[in-house]
């Protein structure tokens, strides 16, 4: 683990409300794009001279195009429902961070400039004037909310945060200021296909070792097969799942589902990515473009089903935005759901009894899973309310012979974020990854003291990393986290499996 | 930002990674692992040749399996795994070493 130069929170029993304290925060900003960033994504390479009217026009453009986002600027009433609710607060104590406080960013410009009394009688209304510090200060805070939309749930107006985050990113990025991280990210889906950017060949080399692997450990030829035309079922997952851990012991857990339900499937290098990063940035226009690399994939391989593999937001812009961004989908089966998260896939399979388990295979773990915040508050599976919750459990429950939840306050839509999410997973942030975590950690360690709970599994690609790489700063191991269907991966038999004890691997087999 | 080697000066970016890949030279891994406070050892030889031989081949850093894999072929099975991996470059396999290695930084959801 790398030397933190900043205090880690100390676990308590619970997560107390601080006092405010100004400006804990204020030292903090993402690295900014550089014009190699911008450029391919339709912005201006660096900041615009006339940035201030640049800015304000935006502004204008965006509470036109959003109605959500205007009633958002004008419907707080300052309750204080929010205040407690961030996950970033409560661990640095910085009034900004406040859902309320982080609004008022945006609010305060425009009541300057858009309302009545804010134009005539600013001093009495907390209108504030747009200045360069007011800049910075939103390049500063609009990037330590993970736009996870907690609280949004205990918002009486359900005025959404994240929302507003998302228009001050896009502001931001149309006067040229955006985040280095998440747009350099964009312009390599746009140039390569995927976050990482991975070439073809890397990700077919990648996938050629997980083929030797899974045949070495259970006997079978499982395919996990790249660019297949006229496979049925078109699998898009984060290339996270290509390359890091523990992401990758899920992909390999989708190949054996797939191989056992029996259904041609494939993966493709122009669609080798879920997450579409221009929801973070607020970019409609990214994000379309992001979106229809998948529809265009799905018609050159000419696939009759899509599912989604592990990933938050992916799912989020999947199930509440594809079919409006790259729709219509009417070439697909319309017997499936379109599109189909791998956690529906294998729940119908296992509500068959199409799928075989030996559950004492996960006997050396006791799990409980963390609710990634786009999954459970902006998208749902099954076709019952909550299925987005009851789905990935009923998954881990029918693979493992231990789980337990967290307790009931931090799961479910109350889900605490992971700290890493809506574009804050990059190095130059991991203060306020680390601090933002504290929510989750805390009941974290209460499971694992109170119920003895291992492992902690998760549906994010997101997700994964950051628990990897926070973990440690809490005093317990990277490889406390692992995938839902890493945990499949371990109970599957597989129709002709070798039913010995001759497990070679034990990678994921993480001690406490 | 620059790193100073042998009284040549390389330019990298804000993260410390070099920006012209091409000018890698032994000495720069030896520069970055002193500022990390690392000794490099044969054990983180092996690691950062295999990553630019991978690079090299496929214009990308090796997913951290196919590395996993790699090592333990070359080093033994009990080798072959991201602890080992850690306990070399404490900052990551994947953002430590590519660093020394002259590679530039994965990015994505990793």
């Amino acid at each position: 683990m790398a030397k933190a130069n900043f205090d880690v929170p100390e676990l308590k029993e619970y997560v107390d409300v601080p006092e405010l304290v100004e400006g804990t925060m204020a030292h903090l900003s993402p690295f900014i794009a550089k014009p190699d960033h911008n450029t391919p994504l339709g912005f201006p390479g660096e900041l615009v001279d006339d940035w201030h009217d640049k800015a304000l026009e935006k502004l204008d453009d965006l509470r036109s195009r959003y109605r959500s986002l205007q009633v958002y600027l004008d419907a707080c009433v300052k309750c204080g429902a929010c205040t407690d609710k961030c996950h970033y607060y409560l661990s640095t104590k910085d009034p900004k961070n406040m859902p309320v406080g982080r609004q008022d960013l945006l609010r305060k410009v425009y009541r300057r400039y858009n309302t009545f009394a804010g134009k005539y009688f600013p001093w009495l209304v907390g209108a504030k004037d747009l200045t360069r510090e007011t800049l910075d200060e939103w390049y500063s805070y609009y990037h330590q909310c993970s736009q996870c939309r907690r609280c949004s749930v205990f918002c009486p107006y359900g005025i959404d945060t994240a929302e507003i985050s998302m228009a001050a990113r896009e502001i931001l990025d149309s006067v040229g200021y955006g985040q280095k991280y998440c747009n350099e990210i964009i312009a390599k889906v746009h140039e390569k296909g995927n976050n990482l950017g991975l070439p073809g060949p890397a990700i077919l080399d990648t996938l050629e070792g997980l083929e030797e692997d899974v045949e070495e450990e259970t006997g079978i030829a499982v395919k996990y097969p790249l660019d297949v035309k006229g496979a049925d079922i078109l699998l898009v997952t984060p290339s996270a799942d290509f390359f890091a851990e523990p992401h990758v012991d899920g992909l390999i857990g989708y190949g054996k589902v797939f191989h056992e339900a029996g259904v041609s499937w494939t993966m493709s290098t122009t669609a080798s990515e879920a997450g579409n990063f221009g929801m973070f940035i607020g970019s409609y226009e990214n994000m379309r473009k992001v979106a229809m690399r998948i529809r265009t994939a799905a018609l050159e391989l000419g696939v009759k089903r899509i599912v989604f593999g592990e990933c938050g937001h992916a799912w989020r812009v999947a199930y509440s935005f594809l079919n409006t961004l790259a729709g219509p989908f009417d070439f697909l089966d319309p017997k499936y759901p379109v599109p189909q998260h791998i956690c529906e896939f294998t729940y119908d399979l296992i509500q068959q009894g199409k799928l075989k388990f030996d559950k004492s295979a996960n006997d050396d773990m006791t799990l409980t899973f963390h609710d990634s915040c786009n999954v459970a508050r902006a998208t749902r599976m099954g076709d019952k309310p909550g299925g987005q919750f009851d789905i990935p459990r009923a998954v881990i429950k029918a693979v493992c012979n231990n789980y337990v939840d967290m307790d009931h306050e931090t799961i479910g839509e109350k889900t605490f974020c992971c700290g890493g999410g809506g574009g804050l997973l990059t190095d130059d942030l991991m203060e306020i990854r680390v601090k933002g975590a504290l929510p989750r950690m805390t009941a974290l360690q209460n499971a694992i003291k109170d119920e003895g709970v291992t492992h902690m599994a998760a549906i994010c690609a997101i997700c994964k990393s950051q628990f990897t790489k926070v973990l440690p700063y809490y005093g317990m191991d990277m490889d406390q986290i692992v995938s839902v269907h890493q945990l499949v991966s371990n109970a599957i038999i597989l129709t002709g499996q070798k039913t010995d004890g001759e497990d070679a691997d034990d990678d994921s087999d993480g001690d406490e | 930002m620059a790193i100073e080697v042998n009284g040549k000066t390389f330019e990298t970016d804000e993260e410390g990674y070099l920006v012209n890949l091409a000018e890698w030279e032994p000495g720069i891994a030896e520069a970055m692992s002193k500022e990390d406070d690392l000794e490099l050892t044969e054990e983180h030889w092996d690691i950062i040749n295999f990553l630019r031989e991978y690079y090299e081949e496929y214009q990308i850093a090796p997913a951290v399996r196919v590395l996993t894999k790699a090592v333990g072929k070359k080093l033994g099975k009990e080798k072959g795994n991201s602890k080992y991996l850690y306990a070399l470059f404490p900052y990551g396999p994947g953002k430590q070493a590519c660093r020394f290695a002259g590679l530039p930084k994965p990015t994505g959801c990793i």
